[in-house]
């Protein structure tokens, strides 16, 4: 029979055309270009790339369509996430592209083909050269993140699932210092997420049995249409928890942690940034456009998965003694508190749920606030490697005052102190968790907030009242990469806490799913 | 032979892999555990085509197939960096990460 071609808007495709296209060319530059003049060449191709995407989403802002056969949904609320994802992601190509601060003159590694402490390896350690795969790499899996969150297929999320974790299992292996580590957080966060992703493609497979179409849409008028069946409901479950894998949500954030520890930090960075988002905008696009008449099947399940995971990442958190192994467990609490604004629907009882905006206000505040705490750990070093264990910040105020205060700022915004982004994030989707009835686990946010607050204040105390050891870290003066992104991510973590309201409002008009 | 039988074959299959991720201590069965579970998918898929009367199960199966395909590549190279540097493909004995 024959096979139509799908109607394609090119316009509404141009953030993915960008992103890919600057990705490929990244591949041909490593292909053909000498290896001298690899790494500029890299990063600008990369950079043009995030922020030709960004560009582009801006201009389309406004544009409601369906298109490339119902597989692609660009809204207001998809644009909105693929901005936000275009620009964490560039900031973070920032990150990696820092020359400064290592005396190598590069996170990553040289060749991740010798293997780590033999001979060679340690010939390599001091050579300048750097394995500049990550940059096309991670601009694959900017795109596969930008393709997620407008994905309006199940298929299709699949495909962007896999186009965004295959490059993200690999650049975690890369660090050029502690290779061990490195390489073990690759394999765990590689067997762990291909396992996730299993699950996810059989709740897809059992979506498509129970439904007859992998088209949110249609899931929609079926569900609408039909009884709920067991199939149905196996099927999103599966579903959810292959995207609470990615989303670090607890009980599946077991890989956060160690992979958060193990890989380079300007890929933590991105990580922590990028892949939330992009997790959010699938789960909110999953149960908003193709499971919102089914609200009262997936609400407990959410319900209860957010109260583990703002309890487990809160408690956790407090047992801390490294500093990339704290961050992680807040993530995991961050995400608890993203699902109880997931949990404000505007379903068909109360239309007027503030659910979406607050959720993707969330998503972009916290992602900046996240995004600028690593880069500040990339600037406290001992010996060749970063200083990330608790009682080597002890005292830092005294060597430096400028990256301290900055370091509490992005602290106290992570803990939800007014006057910074963290806390209007926080009011927003508690606000609207209770305004749909969800008060006893904004009370449970409420509560894990304020032991999470704990562990962020006892690093701030720690670098203001404590003696510096004598043979403590020094921190490094980063170059013009590193110091946009704190500048960037410093300003912006102030301006959504004090004046909040414009983005909130575009965050407002942007909140609409078609499909 | 009805429709079910391949199904409940399917979840079978899937969760034999399930289980095989879960107790295998091989990094490489591991792996080829979850590709038994990709695979069990495939055959849902199909089956779920021919019950629906739909082509779609099939290609998506094409699709699934050349993900897996994918992550074969990228999966055996971090398993074999990893397997150079330490002479053991035991997930125990990555156990630098912990707490």
């Amino acid at each position: 029979m024959p096979i139509e071609a799908p109607d394609l808007s090119l316009a509404a495709l141009a953030p993915l055309l960008f992103v890919f296209g600057a990705a490929c060319i990244g591949v041909l530059v490593e292909a053909f270009g000498p290896r001298d003049s690899r790494h500029p060449v890299q990063v600008a191709v990369a950079l043009v790339g995030t922020v030709g995407g960004l560009v582009a989403t801006l201009l389309l802002a406004g544009t409601r369509e369906v298109t490339a056969g119902g597989a692609l949904a660009v809204d207001g609320a998809g644009l909105f996430l693929q901005a936000t994802i275009a620009g964490l992601g560039a900031l973070s190509l920032l990150l990696f592209a820092e020359r400064n601060l290592d005396p190598a003159r590069s996170a990553f590694v040289v060749s991740a083909a010798v293997p780590a402490g033999s001979v060679r390896d340690r010939e390599l350690l001091t050579v300048q050269r750097v394995q500049t795969e990550v940059y096309p790499l991670a601009t694959f899996a900017i795109g596969g993140m930008m393709l997620f969150v407008t994905a309006n297929d199940l298929l299709i999320m699949f495909v962007a699932l896999e186009v965004l974790s295959l490059p993200l299992y690999l650049i975690s292996g890369l660090a050029r210092r502690r290779r061990l580590l490195s390489q073990e957080a690759a394999v765990k966060y590689f067997l762990l997420g291909s396992f996730a992703s299993a699950f996810f493609l059989y709740g897809l497979a059992l979506v498509y049995g129970a439904t007859g179409s992998v088209q949110l849409g249609a899931v929609r008028e079926a569900v609408a249409a039909g009884e709920t069946d067991t199939l149905l409901v196996l099927g999103l479950a599966l579903l959810i928890v292959g995207l609470l894998f990615k989303a670090s949500v607890a009980p599946f954030h077991t890989w956060t942690p160690d992979v958060y520890q193990g890989a380079p930090t300007p890929v933590t960075a991105f990580m922590a940034a990028c892949t939330k988002v992009a997790a959010f905008g699938a789960i909110l696009r999953l149960l908003y456009v193709a499971f919102g008449t089914e609200e009262w099947t997936w609400r407990p399940l959410v319900y209860g998965v957010a109260i583990v995971s703002m309890v487990v990442g809160a408690v956790l958190g407090l047992t801390q003694t490294d500093l990339k192994r704290m961050l992680a467990y807040s993530s995991v609490a961050h995400a608890g508190f993203l699902l109880t604004g997931v949990l404000g629907f505007p379903g068909s009882g109360d239309p007027a749920g503030t659910g979406l905006p607050a959720v993707m206000f969330y998503l972009l505040a916290y992602g900046l606030t996240t995004l600028g705490a690593f880069a500040v750990l990339t600037l406290v070093r001992s010996g060749d490697g970063e200083a990330t264990h608790l009682s080597q910040w002890a005292g830092l105020s005294q060597r430096s005052p400028l990256t301290a205060a900055v370091m509490s700022l992005f602290l106290l915004a992570l803990a939800g102190i007014p006057l910074t982004s963290g806390f209007t994030g926080k009011f927003a989707v508690f606000r609207a968790a209770i305004e749909d009835g969800a008060w006893p686990l904004a009370l449970v946010a409420l509560l894990a907030s304020a032991v999470a607050a704990f562990f962020y204040l006892r690093v701030i105390v720690l670098m203001y009242f404590s003696e510096p050891a004598a043979d403590g870290p020094t921190v490094g003066v980063p170059g013009l990469p590193t110091t946009i992104v704190l500048a960037v991510t410093a300003a912006a973590t102030l301006v959504l806490g004090v004046v909040p309201g414009a983005v909130l409002g575009l965050a407002d008009r942007a909140a609409i799913f078609v499909g | 032979m009805t429709l079910t039988h391949y199904l409940v074959l399917a979840a079978i299959l899937f969760t034999i892999g399930a289980v095989g991720v879960l107790v295998r201590r091989n990094a490489i069965v591991v792996f080829m555990c979850v590709e038994l579970m990709l695979n069990s998918v495939n055959l849902t898929l199909v089956t779920f085509a021919r019950a629906t009367g739909t082509i779609d199960g099939q290609i998506m199966a094409f699709f699934v197939m050349v993900v897996a395909a994918a992550e074969v590549v990228v999966g055996l190279a971090i398993i074999m960096s990893i397997y150079r540097t330490r002479r053991s493909a035991s997930v125990d004995d990555a156990n630098l990460l912990k707490y």
